[in-house]
C-alpha cells in the first residue's frame, strides 16, 4: 500500500508535466471550430494526474489510517493537489489553457519542494488525534489552493501588461517573483543533487543554552552553526560560524538555493538575452486581460470563504478542544489572521475603490507570497504550536 | 430629521466607546481577580493543630487578620514573629488572627508553630479548598477582614511590624 | 431643501448620483456609470457640521477601513517575529530573557511591548476601531442601497441605460413576440420579471446584495463576544495539579465539584507495537521517543448540600472519565482538559531500623510522604519519632535544612531512633543518599528500604460563556460570505424607445457568467446581444 501510494504520486507528477507541455502546445495552435485538440488533451492529462494524486491520498489515508495531512510532506503535497483541483475547476468555467500553462509548473515545484522533506508515515501525536486534523487542514489547504488560483491570474496579468521595453521598479519587482520561483527550483535540484551523491557532514556545536550538540548537513557548510567543529574527515569547512539563536543548517540550505536560483536565472538571462518576463510575455499576447483578472477575483471570491471555514473557524473550534482555547496568538494562527486580513483589505480596495487590473494582480502576487510565508517560513523558522509540522 | 440624524449618530457612537473603553480598561489597566476588596470574604472551617474547627463566620463581630502562609516561604517566616507580637497586643480589641497553612504535613506545621511560639490558630487546607476560594497566588498573602465579614483589604508580600499594626488597627471593631 | 427631484418626478436625498427610480444621472458621470451602491447618497458624505458628523465620515470610509485592516495586519506581524511573553519559560525575567536571548533586537522588542503585542491597548484599540468601521461603514451604505433597490422602476432612463457596461441599442422589429419568448427564456432561468408599458427588468439574485453587511454584523457579533470576556464570570481559566489517587476541588468550580485521579496513562509509539507502515518513521526519531497517549481515568463528583470551603465535602458521583488530549472532560459548562504531567512523584519511602554494627533489622516503617505519621512504633521498644520533614529539602543560605515547596520531589527527615538500649533516642539526619549524625556516632540508623510512586497530572479547567456568541457571530459570518461571494445580482432591462429596442444588463460581479447567461437568452431571438461596453476602451 505505501509502495503503490508512492508510485501514484510520482505518476501524477509525470503527468502534471506532460499536460504542461499540452498546454503550452495549444498557446501556437490556432482553434479549430472553437475546440483546441492540445488544451483538450492536457486538461484530460490533468485529469488523469489529478486521479493518480487522489489515489496516492487514498491509498496513504488507508496505509496510515489517518489523512495524510499531518506534516509538511503530507500538506505540502496536499496543497498542491488542491492547486490542480481549482486549476481543473476553474478550467471549466472560464476554457483557457493559458491558466494550465501557469498553474501546474507551479504545482510541479510545490509537489518537487513537498518532497524534499522526511517522507515516512509517522503515527499521530496526541494533540493531532482527532477527526479535526483533516476537517480543518484539508479545507484550510483547498481554501488557500484556489486563493493562489489569483496569483497565477495575476502573474499572467502582470507578465502581458507590463511595459519590458525599459526597466522600472515594476519589472524588478516581476523579475524578483519570478526570480524567487526559480529559487525553488534551486532547491530542489540542490538538495536532490547533495542526497544523491550522499553529502554529510557532523558538527558539534554550543545550543543557546550553552549545551554541546550534534548537527548533520547534508550540504557542503557554507555557514556552520554556533562554535561548530567539524566531525566528519574531508568536508568543506564553513566560511563563517552563525550565532547561536539562528538555525546554521536551513540558513545554509537558503543561501545553497538561493545560490542555485541564480545560478538558473542567470543561465535563463544570458540564453534569453532578456528578461524572464519579457521572454514569456509572447505566449501571453493573446490574453483576454478582462477575462484573466475576473478569474483573478473569482478565485478569491470563491477562496476566501474556504480559507475562513478552513483556517480561522474550523482551527479556532479544534484549538478549542484539543488546546484549551480557540486562539491563542500562536505565530501560524496569527498568520492566517494575517492571510486573512490581507484578503478582506483585497475585496474592500476592489469592491469599493475600484482596484481592478493591474493593481489588483499585484495584491494577488502578495497575497500568495503571504499564504507561501505561512507555509514555508513560519514552519520552518518560527517556533510555535505548529512546528512538529516542520519536522 | 437633522436633529434625529445628530442624536442618533451620537448614541451609537457613545454606546461603542463605552463599551471599547470598558473592554481595554479592565483588560490592561485592572488586575484581573476573582476576589476583591469590599466583596465578603467566602466562609470556611478548618481543623487546627489541636484539633478544634475554626470557622470565619464565628468571628463575626471581631476583625479578622487572615494569613496564608508556607513553611518554604521566607517573607512568611519573617513576618510571622511580627504578626504574633501584634495578636497578643490587639486581641484584647477584638482582632483576631487565622493563620492557614497551603496544605503541608502536619508535622512541618507543627515543628514551624513551635518554633515560632506562635499563640493564635493555625490552620492546614488540606484539600486547597480555602486557597481556590480566596484565589491564593504568591506567599504570603494576607487579607483584612472587618467585623462584618468584609474584605477590607489584601497584601502580598512581607510585610514589617509597623505594618502588621497598621493593619490590625484598621480592622479593630 | 434636503432633496433633489428628477424629471421623473422620483424624490432623491441630497447626494444621489443616479435617480433611485428611473437611473438617471443626477449629476455629471462618466461614459459608464458606476452602480457601486446602485449610485445612491452615502448620508455621510452629505452632512459635515457637528464633529458628531466628522467622527462619523471618519469611520464612513472604506479607505480608512482599509487602512485600519493593513496597519493590524502589520502588527500582527511583528508580533510573530519573537515568541510572544506567554510561550517563554514562565521561571524567567521576560526584560532579561528577550534581550539574552536576541540581542539588541530583543531588548528593544521588549522595551517597545512587543513581547505581549497581542493584549496591549493600542492593539486592543486598532481591533475595536475595525469594528466601529464595520458598524459605520455598513450602517452608512445599508440603508441608501435599500432604499435604492427598492425604488427602482422598470422603465429606466435612456442616459442610465446607455452608460451601462453591457448594452444594445436596435431596430424593434416584431417585438412582442420576441419579448415574451425572451420573458419565457428569463423566467426559466430564475430571473423575477417586471414588465411596465410594454419594458421589462429582469433580476435575481438581489439577496447577494446583503452578504457584505449579513458578514459585518456577524464579526460585530464575533466582536461583542471578545468583549464580553473581560465581564467577570463569563470566562473561568484554572488549573490543577491532581495526584493519582487523590480526590481535589476543582478551582473555578466554587467548590461545587470535585475531581478523583484514578491513573495517569502516558504511552509512546514503540517500534514492536506499531503497524508496519510506522516503521521508517519510529525509526528515523527513534522507538519511545514519540508520544502516542496522555491520560487522565477521573471520577467526577459533585458537593452535596451547602458549600462551606474547608469542610470535608458530602460527595455524589457523576461519572467516570478518560480525559485525553482531545477529549476534554464537559460537564455543566465546564471543561477539563489534559494539559501537563509529571512521572512517579514519590509517594512513600521506606526505611530499616537497623544496628549498624550487625546490620540487624528490627522493623520497617513507611512514611507517607504528604502526611508523615509522628511516631512509627516498632514494638518491643523499638520506635522512630519524626522530628522535622522538609519535602523538598536543600540547605538554606545559613546552612540549615529547609524546604523549597511542599512537593516531596527530595525528602529529608530528621529522625529520632528509639531502642530498649537506647531510651533517650538518638537524632539522625536522613535525606536521600544522605546521613548526618548532629549529636555523634550512633548506634542506629535508618536504612533506606524502598519507595512508592505514582504520576501528576495537570488539567484546565475552563468555563466560557461566550463561546455560543462567538460561534453564532461567525456562522452569521460565514452565511453572509457565501451569500455574497457565491451569488450575483444580475439585472436586465429592456426598454422600447419609439422604434429602437435598447437593452441593459449589470451585475455586481462575474460578468463573465452573465454574458454567457445572456448569449443563451438571445441566441435564437431578434434582440441583439448588449455588447460590453468595457471592451472597447481596453
Amino acid at each position: 500500500m505505501v509502495q503503490l501510494s508512492s508510485t501514484l504520486l510520482y505518476i501524477a507528477f509525470v503527468l502534471y508535466l506532460i499536460a504542461t507541455l499540452f498546454f503550452g502546445g495549444a498557446i501556437r495552435v490556432k482553434k479549430k471550430d472553437g475546440v483546441d485538440r492540445w488544451a483538450t488533451i492536457g486538461i484530460v492529462v490533468t485529469i488523469i494526474g489529478f486521479i493518480a494524486q487522489l489515489g496516492y491520498f487514498i491509498t496513504r489515508w488507508i496505509a496510515a489510517g489517518h489523512a495524510p495531512v499531518s506534516n509538511l510532506f503530507e500538506f505540502t503535497t496536499f496543497f498542491g493537489m488542491m492547486l490542480v483541483g481549482a486549476f481543473i475547476v476553474i478550467y471549466f468555467i472560464y476554457k483557457t489553457s493559458l491558466l494550465g500553462l501557469f498553474t501546474l509548473p507551479i504545482a510541479i515545484l510545490v509537489i518537487a519542494y513537498a518532497s524534499m522533506f522526511p517522507r515516512e508515515i509517522s503515527p499521530l501525536i496526541p494533540a493531532l488525534q482527532s477527526d479535526w486534523l483533516h476537517i480543518h487542514v484539508t479545507t484550510a489547504a483547498a481554501g488557500e489552493a484556489i486563493l493562489a488560483i489569483s496569483f497565477v491570474a495575476g502573474l499572467i496579468y502582470l507578465i502581458r501588461v507590463v511595459d519590458q521595453s525599459k526597466p522600472s521598479k515594476r519589472t524588478f519587482w516581476l523579475e524578483f517573483v519570478l526570480f524567487f520561483l526559480i529559487s525553488t527550483l534551486g532547491f530542489v535540484i540542490v538538495t536532490t543533487s547533495f542526497r544523491a551523491a550522499g553529502y554529510e557532514a557532523a558538527f558539534e556545536w554550543i545550543d543557546k543554552n550553552g549545551k554541546q550538540d550534534e548537527m548533520v548537513y547534508h550540504m557542503p557548510a557554507l555557514v556552520g552553526p554556533h562554535e561548530g567543529v567539524l566531525k566528519t574527515e574531508g568536508r568543506m569547512t564553513p566560511l563563517i560560524d552563525m550565532p547561536a539563536i539562528i538555525n546554521a543548517r536551513k540558513l545554509n540550505t537558503v543561501i545553497w538555493s538561493l545560490f542555485a536560483g541564480l545560478g538558473l536565472y542567470g543561465l535563463l538571462r544570458l540564453v534569453l538575452r532578456k528578461r524572464i518576463a519579457a521572454a514569456l510575455q509572447p505566449l501571453v499576447k493573446n490574453v483576454n486581460l478582462d477575462l484573466v483578472d475576473e478569474i483573478g477575483y473569482r478565485s478569491v471570491a470563491i477562496g476566501f470563504p474556504v480559507f475562513t471555514l478552513g483556517a480561522l473557524i474550523f482551527a479556532m473550534i479544534w484549538a478549542q478542544i484539543a488546546w484549551t482555547r480557540f486562539w491563542g496568538w500562536d505565530p501560524k494562527e496569527v498568520w492566517a489572521l494575517i492571510t486573512w486580513l490581507f484578503y478582506a483589505a483585497f475585496l474592500h480596495l476592489r469592491l469599493s475603490k475600484g482596484w481592478h487590473g493591474e493593481r489588483s494582480a499585484w495584491l494577488a502576487v502578495i497575497g500568495f507570497a503571504i499564504i507561501m510565508f505561512n507555509l514555508v517560513a513560519v514552519n520552518l523558522v518560527i517556533a510555535g504550536l505548529h512546528s512538529y509540522a516542520g519536522s | 430629521m437633522k436633529e434625529k440624524r445628530f442624536w442618533l449618530r451620537t448614541v451609537i457612537l457613545a454606546i461603542m466607546l463605552a463599551a471599547i473603553g470598558y473592554t481595554i480598561y479592565s483588560n490592561v489597566f485592572v488586575e484581573k481577580k476573582a476576589i476583591q476588596v469590599g466583596d465578603s470574604a467566602p466562609d470556611f472551617v478548618l481543623t487546627d493543630l489541636n484539633g478544634n474547627k475554626i470557622q470565619l463566620s464565628d468571628y463575626r463581630g471581631k476583625g479578622v487578620f487572615l494569613n496564608f502562609w508556607g513553611t518554604w516561604c521566607k517573607p512568611c517566616e519573617k513576618e510571622m514573629p511580627y504578626i504574633n507580637n501584634q495578636y497578643n497586643l490587639y486581641k484584647n480589641e477584638g482582632v483576631e488572627v487565622i493563620a492557614v497553612n497551603v496544605g503541608e504535613a502536619k508535622v512541618a506545621v507543627q515543628t514551624f508553630v513551635n518554633r515560632f511560639q506562635l499563640s493564635f490558630p493555625v490552620v492546614i487546607d488540606q484539600q486547597d479548598q480555602v486557597m481556590n476560594a480566596y484565589h491564593i497566588g504568591p506567599l504570603p498573602t494576607t487579607f483584612l477582614i472587618d467585623k462584618d465579614g468584609k474584605i477590607v483589604d489584601m497584601i502580598t508580600g512581607t510585610m514589617t511590624e509597623e505594618d502588621v499594626r497598621k493593619y490590625m488597627e484598621t480592622i479593630k471593631p | 431643501m434636503e432633496h433633489v427631484k428628477c424629471e421623473c418626478g422620483h424624490v432623491n436625498p441630497i447626494g444621489t448620483v443616479l435617480c433611485e427610480a428611473c437611473g438617471k444621472p443626477l449629476e455629471e458621470v462618466p461614459t459608464l456609470v458606476d452602480m457601486r451602491y446602485e449610485g445612491s447618497a452615502r448620508r455621510s458624505q452629505t452632512y459635515n457640521k457637528t464633529i458628531i458628523d466628522k467622527i462619523w465620515n471618519f469611520f464612513s470610509s472604506v479607505k480608512v477601513g482599509v487602512w485600519l485592516i493593513v496597519i493590524t495586519l502589520i502588527a500582527s506581524a511583528i508580533g510573530t517575529i519573537y515568541p510572544q511573553q506567554m510561550y517563554i519559560p514562565p521561571t524567567v525575567s521576560p526584560a532579561e530573557y528577550y534581550e539574552q536571548q536576541y540581542g539588541w533586537l530583543g531588548k528593544w522588542y521588549y522595551t517597545l511591548g512587543f513581547h505581549d503585542l497581542y493584549s496591549s491597548w493600542w492593539y486592543m484599540l486598532l481591533i475595536a476601531l475595525i469594528g466601529v468601521s464595520l458598524v459605520i461603514c455598513s450602517l452608512d451604505r445599508v440603508v441608501p442601497l435599500y432604499r435604492a433597490l427598492n425604488n427602482q422602476r422598470v422603465t429606466r432612463n435612456e442616459q442610465f441605460l446607455q452608460r451601462q457596461r453591457l448594452f444594445s441599442r436596435a431596430q424593434a422589429t416584431d417585438y412582442e413576440t420576441a419579448l415574451r419568448h425572451v420573458v419565457d427564456k428569463l423566467t426559466k432561468r430564475g430571473y423575477r420579471i417586471r414588465e411596465e408599458n410594454g419594458n421589462i427588468l429582469a433580476e435575481k439574485g438581489r439577496f447577494s446584495r446583503w452578504g457584505p453587511y449579513v458578514n459585518h454584523i456577524g464579526l460585530i457579533i464575533f466582536l461583542i463576544g471578545a468583549m464580553l470576556r473581560f465581564v467577570p464570570g463569563m470566562y473561568v481559566d484554572e488549573n490543577m495539579w491532581i495526584r493519582e489517587g487523590e480526590i481535589k476541588e476543582i478551582p473555578g468550580t466554587k467548590g461545587k465539584y470535585f475531581l478523583e485521579n484514578k491513573k495517569f496513562i502516558f504511552e509512546v509509539y514503540e517500534k514492536e507495537k506499531e503497524k508496519e507502515a510506522f516503521q521508517p518513521a519510529i525509526d528515523r526519531v527513534g522507538s519511545g521517543m514519540m508520544a502516542k497517549n496522555y491520560q487522565t481515568d477521573v471520577v467526577l463528583y459533585e458537593r452535596v448540600g451547602p458549600v462551606v470551603a474547608g469542610e470535608e465535602p458530602k460527595l455524589k458521583k457523576i461519572k467516570s472519565f478518560s480525559i485525553r488530549v482531545n477529549e476534554p472532560l464537559k460537564h455543566d459548562h465546564y471543561a477539563l482538559y489534559q494539559v501537563d504531567f509529571k512521572l512517579d512523584e514519590l509517594k512513600n519511602m521506606s526505611f530499616h531500623l537497623t544496628d549498624k554494627q550487625t546490620n540487624k533489622s528490627f522493623g520497617t516503617i513507611t512514611i507517607d510522604l504528604i502526611q508523615p505519621e509522628k511516631e512509627y512504633d516498632l514494638g518491643n521498644g523499638y520506635k522512630v519519632q519524626l522530628l522535622s520533614y522538609f519535602p523538598d529539602f536543600y540547605f538554606d543560605e545559613n546552612g540549615n535544612p529547609n524546604t523549597r515547596s511542599k512537593v516531596p520531589n527530595n525528602p529529608a527527615f530528621v529522625f529520632k531512633m528509639f531502642a530498649p538500649d537506647r531510651p533517650k533516642g538518638e537524632v539522625s539526619f536522613t535525606a536521600i543518599r544522605q546521613t548526618i549524625e548532629p549529636l555523634g556516632d550512633n548506634k542506629y540508623k535508618m536504612s533506606f528500604a524502598g519507595i512508592e510512586t505514582r504520576n501528576v497530572s495537570a488539567l484546565t479547567v475552563r468555563r466560557d460563556f461566550t463561546l455560543w456568541i462567538l460561534g453564532v457571530g461567525g456562522a452569521i459570518f460565514m452565511i453572509g460570505l457565501i451569500q455574497g461571494m457565491y451569488w450575483n445580482h444580475r439585472r436586465l432591462w429592456i426598454r422600447r424607445i419609439d422604434e429602437e429596442v435598447l437593452i441593459a444588463a449589470h451585475t455586481n460581479k462575474n460578468w463573465f457568467g452573465l454574458k454567457k447567461e445572456l448569449e443563451g437568452i438571445f441566441n435564437d431571438t431578434p434582440f441583439v446581444m448588449p455588447i460590453d461596453q468595457a471592451d472597447k476602451r481596453s
